[in-house]
């Protein structure tokens, strides 16, 4: 490892621009002529919208044009789509109710955009979308599962009768119920997976530039995915075709899978500049955020886990509500499904498991992907049965995860995965050692003394990340493939542009991606650009979601790496009148092994450019492309184990230690790794104990700003103490499994665990307020 | 339109705006300068933290008439040229930022917090200081490491001065 090699923690090569208010984002950046949309909103869960009357709206000063949703329907601007086909257990496919841009008749949740005013400054298109006068003729509304599965329930979607969306199993039931009749000892929840909202700081923003000569549109958009906007926008929206459109997501301020879906408003935007004849910016206000970004979670679970008479785990049961809102956003319909019960195995030998999922329709903002997506519930779902049964059956807890851990790999589960490689004792060990865990009794009699409930939760986590074999999900109906696309350009004076289809909103790939060719080539990484981003930069890829980036995009670099160092190598030969198999590169230089006889990259590059002097029949040129299709998920996995405090006089529940041990395989940068492993476990906690959306029965969000929905801040966190073991993923040249969303993944069992211990009360949903866990401990 | 003047990052402007304008507006819509961030409609989540008069304040919540004649610096007006406030070169180090949103307040808010309660700062102290500034990527572990740090940093630059 040089000292910005694999390995190294390097400081980042973006933070300058970020630390001296140089970063670019979608809203730093004014076109000249721009104007400015301002929706008007839906303020109602469910209603037909009986006339909507623009005559006002469009005499106010500063504005350009007032456009409804009638006039995008007319225009054939597409409805937007579910990506991921799932089949109900009859066969039948998803029931997808149709989702115009701006809803032309009917709206189902608060905050859909039924209109849009352009003009001239914000101020004037906001002042004039409150003059647009819509008259509704108001409905019942399902907010939430129960209600939305209610006999007599107001039904959103006549294509969703019942407002079902797919009725969808796995496993093998008969033999699951046999192990469920033959149990020694079952241990059953009724678990709510509380709806979440992502908030990445960064609004969603817009910005759609449609020149008319050449009948191109740019957009700007504060996308996780860029390639993926341009394709679905022109494939299935009608909006351009591919090559008459560009997506630029310059600086992406977070994202954690809010912003990989498309959005109406990036949509109307893209319509409206070809109609208005000018640049057309959106910036979301918060408030819009909350009511608009795709939502998180949401699952009503009924759980159950049958034991022999040795502890031993011989079956799992599952049957799940998911709530998807009033549409199905673009990779909706897998959350809950491909992404949530094929981890239900957990790190645990389980010969048998069913699960079914019904998902359902409200009225609602749409709920997909939000960090960890499926697994953060699949995780909280066995870590609180494990916890539970620990209890019931008198077993250590970690004791009883220690009889039932996978310990011989590959392992197949009865849910689809095939576990590569693990170690799970060595995580458990690294954070019962972490937390000291053997003196946890004495310093819950301690606190006891002091008047404190004291108490200790484990969370074993494993998720399936570097999403993902293209066939594989192709054969579980995504609609896309999930390789990564990567290009090494060496400048003929031996600088290199790293092109990606990975997108960095915080990830620090710039500095990760740039390591892994100082470590091949020995060079340092200023002398290297990652750029990504860019439709028009970048041929194409995938994006950044599913702690892919590592495992699939930086393997996709590492691809091109080789055949470019492949070409420089016969180059180098060539020029040193060497055998190319002699031909080793260290520390910039291209060496004959053996001898003092050597070629620095530049001169190689240089060579390949002026093509003087190449190999018979070689191309000029130092340019390679990949793509990199992985053969597996990567399966990083951990032990979480925190310890907290509760004041019974208050239900408030206080730190005493977090500990995180994680196996991600090889770390590129340690500090990143950490960086990402901190923000995970900030909202996994944030999920535990403070965040939750809240609809009132009528549909209405009150949870629609950061003065009613808790964000976690400093004062509510605790300095994290995380560590590493490693097992080399075996299933990518690199040995990397990804680490983004682990820490959301695990964090919220183990606060539940630590909780539900500390006030002997196991009867406790997300997220843990201090209200709640009063009731808890006071009835 | 009334006419508001006052000293940014140390050069005079005025500028011509509505009585409504906030201050961040001004400075990123009029003044070009764009590292004031927008995060909420609340004054809750601090990415638009700047220093009016050497206090911090989020400028979501200054009308731009309120400002008239102060003194504001912001994040592009901390550094010396070339060489960082001892708050950016303690971020960078400590990898108090992620994608880099919330990073402008969060600095300009910190700066103020060791301004006002001197640079032998505690961990519950930042915490509980920096309880007007949100971060999502975080979790705040290192941008709490960044900020004590950074107040040993600043202290031996007072020192040195």
């Amino acid at each position: 490892m040089g000292v910005e090699g694999v390995g190294a923690r390097v400081v980042r090569k973006e933070d300058k621009r970020f630390i001296t208010g140089k970063g670019r984002y979608v809203d730093d950046i004014r076109l000249h002529g721009m104007t400015y949309a301002a929706f008007v909103r839906s303020p109602h869960a469910h209603a037909k919208i009986k006339s909507i009357d623009v005559g006002d709206a469009k005499t106010m000063p500063g504005v350009v044009d007032v456009l409804t949703g009638k006039q995008i329907v007319d225009d054939k601007i597409g409805n937007l789509i579910c990506g991921w086909m799932i089949h109900s257990k009859d066969g039948s496919p998803m029931k997808m109710g149709a989702w115009p841009a701006m809803a032309p008749e009917t709206v189902r949740f608060v905050g859909q955009a039924v209109a849009v005013v352009i003009a001239e400054t914000r101020n004037q298109a906001r002042d004039a979308a409150e003059a647009v006068v819509v008259e509704y003729e108001e409905l019942a509304a399902a907010a939430d599962i129960k209600a939305a599965i209610a006999q007599g329930a107001p039904q959103l979607h006549p294509e969703g009768p019942g407002n079902v969306i797919y009725d969808w199993t796995i496993g093998d039931e008969a033999a699951t119920d046999a192990a469920f009749k033959s149990a020694a000892h079952v241990t059953a929840l009724d678990i709510t997976n509380n709806r979440l909202v992502p908030n990445a700081m960064e609004p969603r923003a817009a910005i759609a530039d449609y020149d008319a000569a050449e009948e191109h549109f740019t957009l700007y958009s504060t996308s996780q995915n860029p390639h993926v906007a341009r394709l679905v926008l022109s494939a299935f929206y009608n909006i351009a075709q591919e090559h008459k459109l560009r997506v630029i997501a310059p600086d992406v301020g977070g994202g954690f899978g809010s912003k990989i879906f498309i959005y109406p408003e990036e949509m109307v935007a893209l319509w409206a500049s070809k109609k208005v004849g000018r640049p057309v910016k959106w910036t979301s206000d918060r408030t819009e955020a909350f009511l608009t970004d795709a939502h998180g979670r949401d699952h009503l679970t009924k759980a159950e886990m049958a034991f022999d008479k040795d502890n031993k785990i011989t079956g799992l049961r599952v049957k799940t509500y998911a709530n998807l809102g009033a549409y199905m956003s673009l990779f909706s319909s897998s959350v809950p499904t491909y992404l949530y019960a094929t981890l239900l195995s957990g790190q645990y030998n389980i010969p048998n498991i069913f699960a079914e999922v019904i998902s359902v329709y409200s009225n609602t903002t749409p709920v997909d992907a939000y960090r960890g997506a499926g697994r953060p519930e699949a995780s909280f779902v066995v870590e609180r049965l494990m916890e539970t049964a620990a209890r019931e059956l008198k077993a250590d807890p970690a004791e009883l995860r220690r009889k039932n851990f996978i310990t011989s790999f590959p392992h197949q589960t009865p849910v689809i995965m095939a576990y590569d490689t693990g170690d799970f004792n060595a995580s458990l060990d690294a954070a019962m050692k972490a937390i000291d865990y053997s003196g946890f009794a004495a310093r819950k009699d301690k606190a006891k003394s002091e008047g404190k409930l004291r108490g200790i939760g484990l969370s074993c986590y494993i998720e399936a990340c570097g999403i993902a074999p293209s066939k594989a999900v192709g054969s579980l109906g995504a609609g896309v493939g999930l390789w990564e696309s990567a290009e090494v350009r060496v400048n003929p004076v031996g600088t290199i542009e790293i092109l990606t289809g990975s997108h960095s909103h915080g990830q620090g790939h710039e500095t990760t991606f740039a390591q892994l060719i100082a470590e091949r080539l020995g060079i340092p990484i200023s002398q290297v650009s990652i750029v990504h981003g860019d439709t028009d930069k970048v041929q194409f890829g995938m994006g950044t979601y599913g702690s892919r980036s590592a495992a699939v995009g930086l393997t996709a670099i590492l691809k091109a790496m080789e055949k470019m160092e492949a070409k420089a190598k016969k180059i180098a030969a060539h020029q040193l009148e060497a055998s190319e198999d002699d031909i080793v590169i260290e520390n910039g230089e291209f060496k004959v092994t053996g001898t003092d006889k050597a070629l620095a990259l530049p001169m190689v590059a240089l060579a390949a450019y002026t093509a003087h002097n190449l190999p018979d029949g070689m191309e000029p040129g130092l340019k390679e492309t990949a793509f990199y299709d992985p053969t597996n998920f990567t399966f990083p996995a951990g032990a979480y184990i925190c310890e907290v405090e509760v004041d019974a006089g208050t239900g408030k529940t206080s730190f005493v230690n977090f500990v995180a041990a994680d196996d991600f395989g090889r770390l590129i940068n340690p500090m990143i790794v950490e960086g990402q492993v901190h923000g995970g476990l900030a909202q996994g906690i944030g999920q535990a104990l403070l965040e939750n959306a809240v609809y009132d029965s009528s549909g209405q969000l009150l949870t629609a700003t950061f003065m009613d929905y808790a964000m976690p801040r400093a004062e509510d966190l605790p300095s994290f103490n995380v560590s590493h073991t490693v097992t080399l993923c075996p299933g990518n040249p690199l040995g990397v499994k990804g680490c983004g969303e682990a820490g959301a993944i695990g964090a919220s069992a183990a606060v539940i665990n630590a909780i539900t211990d500390a006030i002997g009360n196991n009867n406790l949903s997300m997220p843990a307020s201090p209200d709640r866990v009063w009731h808890a401990i006071h009835g | 339109m009334p006419t508001v003047s006052l000293t940014v990052n140390g050069k005079k402007v005025s500028a011509d705006v509505e009585d409504r304008t906030l201050l961040v507006h001004l400075l990123r819509d009029h003044l070009g300068l764009t590292g004031t961030h927008i995060g909420c409609d609340t004054s809750q989540c601090g990415a638009c933290v700047v220093h009016i008069d050497g206090c911090a304040v989020k400028s979501c919540t200054v009308l731009v008439g309120q400002a008239d004649g102060a003194n504001i610096t912001t994040i592009e007006g901390i550094a010396k040229g070339d060489e960082l406030h001892p708050m950016q070169a303690a971020f960078r180090d400590n990898h108090g930022l992620q994608c880099g949103y919330c990073t402008p307040g969060m600095i300009m808010a910190a700066i103020d917090i060791v301004n006002r309660r001197g640079s032998d700062l505690d961990e519950a102290t930042v915490r509980q200081e920096l309880e007007g500034n949100i971060c999502r990527c975080t979790g705040y572990h290192n941008i709490v490491k960044a900020v004590l740090d950074a107040a040993s940093r600043m202290k031996v630059a007072q020192a040195a001065e």
